[in-house]
């Protein structure tokens, strides 16, 4: 990567954060497509409304707070705050896990209510966009572990690589909150 | 051309004067980039090599694509002769009855045509066309030592490979490789028992596919970033060549296309595999009701088709980038219209996000939005037409080198003109009735962006193949290529119009059985034949390339075209970093050429006092 790092640069952000939002911008593209065929279909007709189970709040509470939590990481580590910079990583990773419990008791409660991936295509496409959002929360504590495996194996450091790194997995983690949050509106007001 | 031996040497002062020491060389790259074959040429991080993967394995496929092409118009064309003489290519496919009379398998005629499809459209002149020559040409030519990130672009040249193999995998299934259509269109992909070819077959199209998006969209990434965030200094965005503002908008287009795409493959997965009804409604099959209810097949078309249509453009608009930048330079004019050429280039990728539906104005979307789709489409050829124009301006009084560069790139204004007209009859919903599903619409997207995109590819290979390999292509066999290829495309694609203006179904095995469509024999042959020979020319264009790698004239000078852009300041053979001491910077647009009573000036020379930056 020192071939980035040297280079002179037009623009004011670091080349490979740029790159993470462009490909924030892509992931994003592929929920708009889910949405717009939700959209679709539900216009169809033959549509069965539910109301969502009530862990899909409870981890919405959830994923927000992480969000705070990796944010104050960041704040920590800036700050040379060795020990809540570490509790602070933890404590979202744990968070994130916690998320992933939380849709998947949502799943089973809506399975036990009868809305079946099989069912009618409002209750799939429940399924479909939180399962595959879930499969970029565990791309995000992917992400997580490594920056756990910096933070507890590395000496503790503040250089500017680090800062970077930590910068964009924190960007990663806020956008799949971000966008839980977007999609948990959607589904839950576009009935 | 004298005085080159004497430009380059001022070029290397000039870069050394007044380039950008970044410290690169007092780093030591060598080890992780250079050291073994396997880190050089395999899994190599050089974006240099990573283009020549990439091209290498287009044409790889490029080869296997329009095989299959020759085979369907075998049977298209002489579906009384036997087949059997390709029993030991095709095995079962083919069944040879008591009398010797081979006969090519319906099922497998469509899994031909489908994967014709797919692998022209995707692997070729996706991967093969803006893979080779976005990473190849971006660093070079804005003056960056390697991509952004050369990790992610390494990995984007492997998962191409590893959709590849999947892909290729797929075509020796015993069930066969998959046959509903290039597009794959519910039910036909979504229901296991609705084929062979929907067996296993789609399931290895789909995963073949899924990783392809993979690689496009870590290319896109990586493209995107370097012209954004590594572009040498002076090097504003108005001084691109125009070959980085398409391979650009190309990636930015992909990256917004693609994943709607994988979208719709989800969803397709689940009803395929985990009984969901996204796309599937009241089917029967072998008079058993299905117990899918409530799902629609047009959700899916709309989904592929918010990919599909911006796709083409994907595919044309590298090719369009590369023709104008060797129209410019052969023809030694600068490009007619640089800003309308870039602003035509913004406005096509707009354009392409809001027309997906003119292809299912025949599926049963409401007439109105129809009407609207219409339009859209139509306003296309105004930035389409405003680039012909300037081609053709910049050949005007031009002092054209009728080289195999040259003559590929005016091929491509030609063909794309020919291809063009036709789409106007087709973006119109109510000539559609008509023409829909028609031999004319093969006719119109066969040479607007196959044949059309495959000559810009050619201009490119045959322009930059001394950047690539410090040789040049053989010339005449070049010109041989490009006669035969030029007329014969127009001989198979000219006499299709007609097939479709009389309402011949595109896709149809055989049109023995239909009293209106079997007349048109002597057309068909004379089509296949076309194909054949125009097969048979691309063949000698594999043959030179291979050939010309290792024995082809060697590069002696530096820039042998007299070209003002970066990509030829490097070294003949340039190493890892492009230029062995500093990055030269920029002090003028793309395209002085003839300017002042020189025949070029290049980027890097600073403008005299006074003087004024052309372009803008």
């Amino acid at each position: 990567m020192d071939v980035v790092s040297s280079h002179h640069s037009n623009n004011r952000i670091p080349s490979l954060t740029f790159a993470l939002w462009v490909s924030l911008a892509s992931i994003s593209m592929m929920f708009a497509g889910f949405m717009s065929a939700y959209i679709v279909r539900q216009a169809a007709g033959n549509w069965f409304e539910f109301v969502l189970p009530a862990h899909f709040l409870w981890s919405t509470g959830v994923l927000l707070v992480s969000s705070g939590s990796i944010f104050m990481a960041q704040r920590m580590f800036n700050q040379r705050n060795e020990i809540k910079y570490k509790s602070l990583l933890v404590l979202t990773f744990v968070l994130g896990l916690v998320f992933i419990v939380l849709q998947y008791e949502g799943w089973m409660a809506m399975q036990a209510e009868g809305i079946d991936l099989k069912g009618n295509p409002s209750g799939a496409f429940v399924y479909v966009i939180s399962g595959v959002h879930v499969a970029h929360v565990l791309g995000g504590l992917a992400v997580l572990a490594v920056a756990l495996l910096h933070a507890f194996l590395l000496p503790f450091n503040v250089s500017q690589v680090r800062k970077e790194r930590l910068e964009r997995t924190a960007y990663y983690w806020h956008y799949v909150d971000l966008l839980w949050v977007v999609l948990f509106l959607f589904l839950n007001y576009y009935r | 051309m004298a005085n080159l031996t004497d430009t380059v040497h001022e070029q290397d002062v000039l870069i050394e004067e007044l380039g950008y020491d970044d410290h690169f060389h007092e780093h030591h790259h060598g080890d992780k980039y250079q050291s073994s074959f396997i880190s050089k040429y395999i899994f190599s991080q050089d974006h240099k090599i990573i283009a020549k993967q990439f091209l290498i394995t287009g044409i790889f496929w490029a080869v296997i694509g329009s095989a299959m092409s020759v085979i369907f118009r075998m049977q298209l064309g002489f579906p009384e002769e036997s087949m059997a003489w390709l029993k030991p290519l095709l095995g079962k496919w083919i069944t040879v009855d008591d009398a010797g009379m081979g006969t090519l398998n319906p099922e497998f005629y469509y899994a031909l045509v489908t994967m014709h499809g797919t692998i022209i459209v995707f692997f070729v002149l996706t991967a093969g066309l803006s893979g080779t020559f976005s990473n190849m040409l971006i660093p070079l030519q804005v003056g960056a030592r390697d991509m952004a990130s050369p990790f992610l672009n390494m990995l984007s040249y492997w998962f191409f490979f590893l959709a590849s193999v999947v892909m290729f995998f797929s075509l020796f299934l015993n069930t066969g490789p998959f046959s509903g259509g290039w597009v794959a269109y519910p039910p036909l992909s979504a229901l296991p028992e609705a084929s062979s070819g929907s067996k296993a077959g789609m399931t290895l199209w789909t995963a073949s596919l899924v990783f392809f998006v993979v690689s496009v969209l870590l290319g896109g990434i990586n493209y995107i970033t370097t012209v954004l965030n590594l572009r040498t200094k002076g090097m504003s965005m108005w001084r691109l060549p125009l070959t980085i503002w398409a391979f650009f908008v190309t990636a930015i287009i992909a990256l917004l296309s693609f994943p709607v795409l994988v979208s719709a493959f989800f969803l397709l997965m689940f009803d395929r595999g985990l009984g969901t009804s996204f796309y599937l409604s009241e089917i029967f099959i072998g008079g058993q009701a299905l117990d899918h209810v409530g799902g629609s097949p047009i959700l899916y078309q709309h989904l592929f088709w918010f990919l599909g249509h911006p796709e083409v453009y994907i595919i044309i608009l590298p090719a369009m980038g590369l023709v104008s930048e060797v129209l410019s330079v052969q023809s030694r004019k600068p490009i007619f219209g640089y800003k309308a050429m870039v602003l035509s280039i913004l406005a096509i990728a707009f354009l392409s996000f809001i027309v997906w539906a003119h292809h299912m104005f025949m599926s049963g979307v409401n007439p109105f939005i129809s009407n609207i789709f219409v339009i859209f489409t139509l306003i296309i050829a105004v930035p389409s037409a405003v680039k012909v124009f300037n081609w053709i301006a910049t050949l005007y009084k031009g002092n054209v080198r009728l080289n195999s560069p040259a003559l590929f790139a005016i091929g491509f204004v030609s063909m794309f003109i020919s291809g063009g007209l036709t789409g106007i009859f087709l973006g119109n919903s109510a000539i559609d009735i008509q023409l829909h599903d028609t031999y004319f619409v093969v006719a119109h997207f066969h040479i607007v962006m196959g044949v059309a995109a495959f000559f810009g590819m050619f201009a490119g290979i045959y322009h930059w193949f001394p950047k690539f390999y410090g040789r040049f292509m053989n010339e005449t066999l070049g010109k041989i290529h490009f006669w035969g290829t030029l007329i014969g495309a127009y001989i198979i694609f000219w006499p299709m119009h007609y097939l479709g203006m009389v309402g011949i179904p595109r896709r149809y095995y055989s049109f023995d059985t239909f009293d209106a469509f079997r007349d048109f024999d002597g057309m068909n042959k004379f089509i296949t034949i076309g194909a054949i020979v125009v097969f048979a020319v691309q063949l000698i264009f594999v043959l030179n390339f291979f050939y010309s790698i290792w024995k082809g004239r060697k590069q002696t000078t530096r820039n042998p075209w007299g070209s003002t852009t970066l990509d030829w300041t490097t070294p003949i053979r340039p190493g890892h970093g492009n230029w062995p001491g500093k990055i030269p910077s920029v002090h003028r647009w793309a395209y002085d050429y003839g300017k002042d009573g020189k025949e070029f000036i290049s980027q890097i020379t600073p403008l005299e006092e006074g003087e004024k930056d052309g372009g803008h």
